[in-house]
């Protein structure tokens, strides 16, 4: 009798536990229908150019959801505006996480306000995905094992240009000018790995200015003053204009680097006028929308066609609307993924684990990697000169590993 | 000495365009004897709408003359509406509504106009003075546009009746009430003329400094050291002030103290001033008979 108890005993606990291995598994804020993903963006504030990325990325869930969401659940995107502001992003992050019981946090914008809630994150064990900023530090698993960045880091990318100066122009005299804040050094630390040891020679001048600054007019003469003939030029779009058109302005013609995070045709090189920015040479991963010789690719018409019907007020031209479209492409893969296993670890786990996938509207050739030791997705550029109103590429890709 | 000039030239352009703000400010501050934290917002916003026209076809000076009017009609409107339900509220309750105001007019440009820069066309042309690239006509358009104003001004609150009878309702509401001064009407006018004033200010640094709805938010405090440096009940003074704060910064910023502290020299210019001689150095100590 007893025997036969326990049989039937440790027989209902072994379909139990078989239940509970193919029953779902789902994060906070996961059911059979819904997938609830928080976001921190710069809606207003100082940086509320980029604003235009959340915006898109509400317009592209919207059109998934329409077609029947992702594996069956519906995408809620819950995106609040931080106004760019550090301590502002930890109460939304603590609101989002707490509160609003979202899964995970899904490319939240800036450099200091995703530190301000780096370590909270990782503390409280929720994703923190594929971060809009390309400060270098993202990608350390190690001791942050759940924050996750995403574009090609600032370092690397400044490393690319330092090394493309130094095989391509003799005796170069550079100038630089940069944001003084995080954006700016990490930019400026990978610079000058790049130049190594000719860091002392060959920098004639080195002038930052303040986000706060109403223009940036002395730190060019500065900078011309020096006698440079290269000009690093490290800053955000609207300082970028300024500086675009103040150099052609005082007539000073050097060879013009320009970071990616400014080299939107809409948002910098119209408005500085595209008679003063031509030339200019910067890094890009995203096919630029404007460059006719992509007219035709499907992935450029798909995205078109994407624009135009869900998301019709936005302007094209600005490049966080391609950008913020290419990084929902890789949630939306980790999500497919993690099939009906949608707890926090293996959403992690599936980020982490992502092989050789192209996204439309990356470059031909960059693959998106991550593994549980690289947690950096995009590591490719290639080099991209102003030509007429659109950017040229030339070279070939260049990977951090490469350089 | 090449660099020198540059920096000094450089630095009288952006001290026009503080001096622009400041006397905005100055205005504000003559007539109701308030600062308004908003003054660079609203000229932002009549830039916008002076954009928007422009965009629309509409010449640029029917667009310029047009914008101040409707800025100066906004303006009165603005006291009318808000600020005279306000007028014996204490001090603060005002410094909480021209807050409010400054993020309302922020967060509506954004909405409208979105917030990527935009290019704002220059009345000057495009033409280099000396050849060099060292002044170029916009420069000395701001320039001159900024003391045209102040000669305008300064005739207005100094000759006229009506310039009279503002800064007595200013100054002391209850006399000039007497006197038989409509006060609050004055302090409307006072608010209509300084939103005039400020919608210049915007279109002349729209086309130097690109046109977005935080294009004004650090003018603002330098206008607000030029205005405080030289005296914020003068606009000669305010003017003079923005020229002296846009050129010591560029000079201590280019060879003293670099360009990291540019923002705190201009605060501790404020401080020092306030200290030593609080209405400002061209300013003049007001007694107040109690």
């Amino acid at each position: 009798m007893i025997r036969r108890r326990t049989a039937l005993l440790s027989a209902a606990s072994l379909t139990i536990a078989g239940k509970a291995r193919a029953q779902k598994k789902y994060a906070p804020g996961i059911t059979d229908t819904e997938i609830k993903i928080g976001q921190t963006m710069p809606y207003s504030g100082n940086a509320s150019a980029y604003g235009v990325a959340g915006r898109n990325q509400a317009a592209y869930f919207r059109m998934i959801n329409e077609a029947g969401g992702i594996n069956g659940r519906k995408i809620v995107l819950i995106s609040l505006d931080d106004g760019y502001s550090p301590p502002k992003t930890m109460e939304l992050a603590r609101q989002l996480v707490e509160r609003d019981q979202v899964a995970f946090l899904f490319y939240p914008l800036g450099t200091q306000t995703n530190t301000a809630i780096q370590k909270y994150m990782n503390q409280k064990k929720v994703p923190h995905l594929f971060l809009a900023t390309g400060a270098s530090k993202w990608g350390d698993p190690k001791n942050f094992p759940w924050t996750m960045g995403w574009q090609p880091d600032y370092h690397t990318e400044c490393k690319i240009f330092a090394k493309h100066m130094i095989a391509n122009i003799k005796d170069p005299k550079i100038a630089i000018l940069r944001q003084n804040d995080d954006m700016g050094n990490d930019y400026i630390g990978g610079f000058r790995e790049g130049l190594g040891a000719g860091w002392e020679k060959m920098v004639v001048a080195d002038a930052t200015y303040e986000v706060t600054d109403p223009t940036i007019d002395s730190q060019i003469l500065q900078l011309k003053n020096s006698g440079a003939t290269v000009f690093m030029n490290i800053t955000t779009p609207k300082f970028a204009a300024q500086a675009i058109k103040k150099v052609a302005e005082i007539g000073w013609k050097p060879i013009h680097y320009l970071v990616s995070v400014a080299a939107s045709v809409g948002a910098v090189m119209r408005p500085a006028g595209i008679e003063n920015g031509q030339g200019i040479v910067t890094a890009q991963f995203a096919k630029d929308v404007t460059d006719p010789r992509w007219a035709t690719s499907p992935d450029y018409i798909e995205w078109k066609a994407f624009m135009d019907k869900w998301n019709p007020t936005a302007n094209q031209l600005e490049g966080s609307n391609v950008s913020s479209y290419i990084v929902v492409h890789a949630l939306v893969q980790v999500l497919k993924q993690c099939g009906d296993d949608l707890s926090r670890e293996n959403i992690m786990r599936q980020a982490a684990n992502i092989k050789d996938l192209e996204i439309p509207l990356l470059l031909p050739g960059i693959k998106v990697n991550t593994s549980p030791t690289n947690f950096y997705p995009l590591r490719t550029e290639q080099l991209a000169r102003f030509e007429g109103d659109h950017w040229t590429l030339f070279g070939d890709l260049i990977s951090a590993d490469g350089t | 000495m090449e660099f020198f000039v540059q920096q000094i030239a450089s630095g009288l352009t952006s001290g026009a365009i503080y001096a622009c703000v400041a006397l905005g400010l100055v205005m504000i501050y003559v007539s109701t004897d308030h600062i308004n934290f908003a003054q660079g917002e609203m000229a932002m916003f009549a830039t916008y709408l002076a954009w928007s026209m422009i965009d629309a076809g509409v010449p640029y000076w029917v667009a310029f003359g047009s914008t101040i009017l409707v800025a100066f009609f906004s303006g009165l409107f603005i006291q009318r509406v808000i600020l005279k339900p306000l007028e014996t509220a204490p001090v603060l309750a005002l410094v909480v509504c021209f807050i409010a105001l400054l993020s309302i007019f922020n967060a509506l440009a954004g909405m409208i106009w979105s917030f990527t820069i935009k290019q704002f066309p220059s009345p000057f042309p495009r033409v280099d003075i000396f050849g060099n690239g060292l002044v170029s006509a916009q420069q000395i358009g701001v320039v001159a546009v900024t003391l045209v104003m102040l000669a305008i001004l300064t005739v207005f609150f100094r000759y006229t009746t009506l310039g009279l009878a503002m800064r007595a309702a200013a100054q002391n509401a209850a006399s000039a009430r007497l006197m038989g001064v409509r006060v609050s009407w004055m302090l409307a006018l006072g608010w209509g003329l300084a939103s005039g004033i400020g919608a210049i200010a915007g279109m002349l640094v729209a086309p130097i400094v690109f046109l977005d709805p935080n294009m004004m938010t650090g003018i603002l405090v330098y206008g607000f050291a030029g205005a405080l440096v030289g005296g914020i009940a003068n606009p000669m003074g305010a003017v003079a002030g923005g020229f002296i704060v846009g050129v010591l910064e560029n000079l201590v910023g280019s060879y003293i103290i670099g360009n990291e502290l540019k923002l705190s020299f201009a605060l501790i210019m404020v401080v020092g001033v306030l200290l030593l001689k609080p209405a400002g150095i061209f300013g003049r100590v007001i007694v107040r008979r109690v």
